[in-house]
């Protein structure tokens, strides 16, 4: 099934979503890779005040290519490197939707809040021309890839909900079926 | 005798960065092509249609294809006959930051600990002395997700048959991170740094070279995986498996394994008077 969604996305449209559904977002996404949830995480246990909104939030795993106020290249970066600091995330902010490449294992997490949205890796220039307007830049200290930037983005997609928030997942399904075809090749 | 100048060689690298970031090569274009004519899973379809899409598009607009615009990985084949009289690392480094500039390309470099930016250009350069009066040069800019997905073992001489396992298992883990449909470059043999330069020059054969038996059963094993593009699930994981070999210690036998996204950078060009 094909969606077309608005940021910030509610409980509702979340719980709508099914493993290998279409997604297509308006809005606002929010790009956070390591450096910028470690920091996160560290200003939200000391109680420090978070800049930008994360409330119904969209996370963008990626670190754009950027020159001046424009999207120049942002494809999405490998999830699985900030999985951990994910799970305590989602404990600490209300986000509904992460996107990025590569799955990240935390169904558990995601379970009946959140889904983990799959954008063709490498394809940043399709990601690019789906942004229309840099709306914010945070945390510019920790250099262009990893500080955070709010933008505002057009039919982004198609993003494959690879994790739902019921707790199906299919990178898992396929490397399953994987493990299976390997035990045969042996 | 060819003289070479030290001005040919940082607009010669600019060049190459500016076409291998910006122009996916023709015969992975059409590799992927006829993936998606033979794929038949539908979300497999979408990720070969938006991939095709992004080379179109980056191609137009001449910029990067992907974010991370990688490491730039050179070759470069220095005949013996070829007169160079400046320091060829400083002029290669001076392209990289021309290109860094210009293109422009992500700054990647950190240092490895403190993780805070390097001032230098990232860059990786392999010389090699050949025949010849002529200067050649290749660059690959090497995305992070699917160098971080590689792996190198070093086996017992008696654990030939296990390779292929390593290899499969390799590629298994990596599932979607490496950005499938992949070319897994294989490195046997050699020394523990030899085997890996041997899987990183094997990425740089042509898609529409011949391949040996051995390629031939890892290809299909691997799309047999079922991983799919972009480890969504469907038929193509791998455009190509290419195998270098290397003579080894006879107590040795290294294998390494480097893989490759579909955004396979590379451009080449020959230098001379």
């Amino acid at each position: 099934m094909e969606h077309r969604l608005t940021t910030p996305l509610s409980e509702n449209d979340v719980i709508k979503l099914i493993a290998g559904d279409v997604v297509y977002l308006n809005g606002i996404i929010i790009t956070a890779r390591d450096k910028a949830h470690d920091r996160l995480l560290q200003w939200s246990r000391e109680g420090k005040k978070i800049p930008f909104d994360l409330e119904g939030a969209t996370i963008y795993h990626c670190g754009p290519l950027m020159r001046k106020k424009t999207a120049l290249a942002a494809g999405p970066t490998t999830s699985a490197r900030m999985s951990k600091m994910t799970t305590e995330l989602l404990k600490r902010f209300d986000i509904r939707a992460i996107i990025g490449k590569g799955g990240m294992n935390i169904t558990e997490a995601l379970r009946d809040k959140c889904v983990y949205l799959a954008y063709t890796g490498g394809c940043g220039s399709t990601a690019a021309k789906q942004i229309k307007r840099v709306v914010g830049n945070y945390w510019a200290d920790l250099g262009m890839a990893e500080s955070v930037w709010v933008l505002e983005v057009e039919n982004f997609g198609p993003l494959i909900v690879a994790t739902d928030a019921h707790n199906n997942d299919l990178f898992d399904k396929v490397q399953k079926k994987a493990d299976q075809q390997m035990k045969k090749l042996k | 005798m060819s003289k070479i100048t030290r001005k040919q060689v940082v607009n010669a690298v600019l060049q190459l960065l500016r076409q291998a970031e910006t122009e996916l090569p023709e015969d992975v274009l059409s590799a992927l092509k006829s993936a998606l004519e033979t794929e038949s899973n539908q979300i497999a379809r979408t990720q070969l249609s938006q991939m095709m899409e992004n080379a179109e598009l980056a191609k137009k607009h001449g910029t990067p294809m992907c974010q991370d615009t990688g490491t730039p990985v050179f070759f470069v084949e220095v005949g013996y006959d070829a007169e160079i009289d400046f320091d060829l690392m400083s002029a290669i480094q001076d392209g990289v930051a021309k290109a860094t500039k210009e293109i422009p390309l992500r700054h990647n470099a950190v240092h490895p600990i403190t993780r805070e930016s390097s001032e230098n250009e990232l860059m990786d350069v392999n010389l090699s002395l050949v025949k010849g009066d002529k200067v050649k040069i290749t660059v690959a800019p090497k995305g992070s997700g699917s160098e971080n997905m590689s792996a190198l073992r070093m086996f017992n001489p008696s654990e030939i048959k296990h390779i292929k396992h390593f290899i499969l298992e390799t590629v298994k883990n990596a599932g979607g991170k490496s950005c499938p449909p992949i070319i897994v470059g294989v490195g046997i043999g050699g020394t523990f740094d030899g085997a890996a330069k041997l899987a990183k020059k094997a990425l740089l054969r042509r898609l529409d070279k011949p391949k040996d038996e051995f390629e031939l059963e890892l290809l299909d094993s691997i799309n047999s995986l079922g991983l799919g593009p972009m480890g969504l699930g469907g038929n193509t994981t791998a455009m190509a498996v290419n195998v270098e070999y290397g003579s080894c210690h006879t107590a040795s036998l290294p294998v390494a394994v480097n893989m490759q996204c579909w955004a396979a950078r590379r451009a080449s060009i020959t230098l001379e008077d």
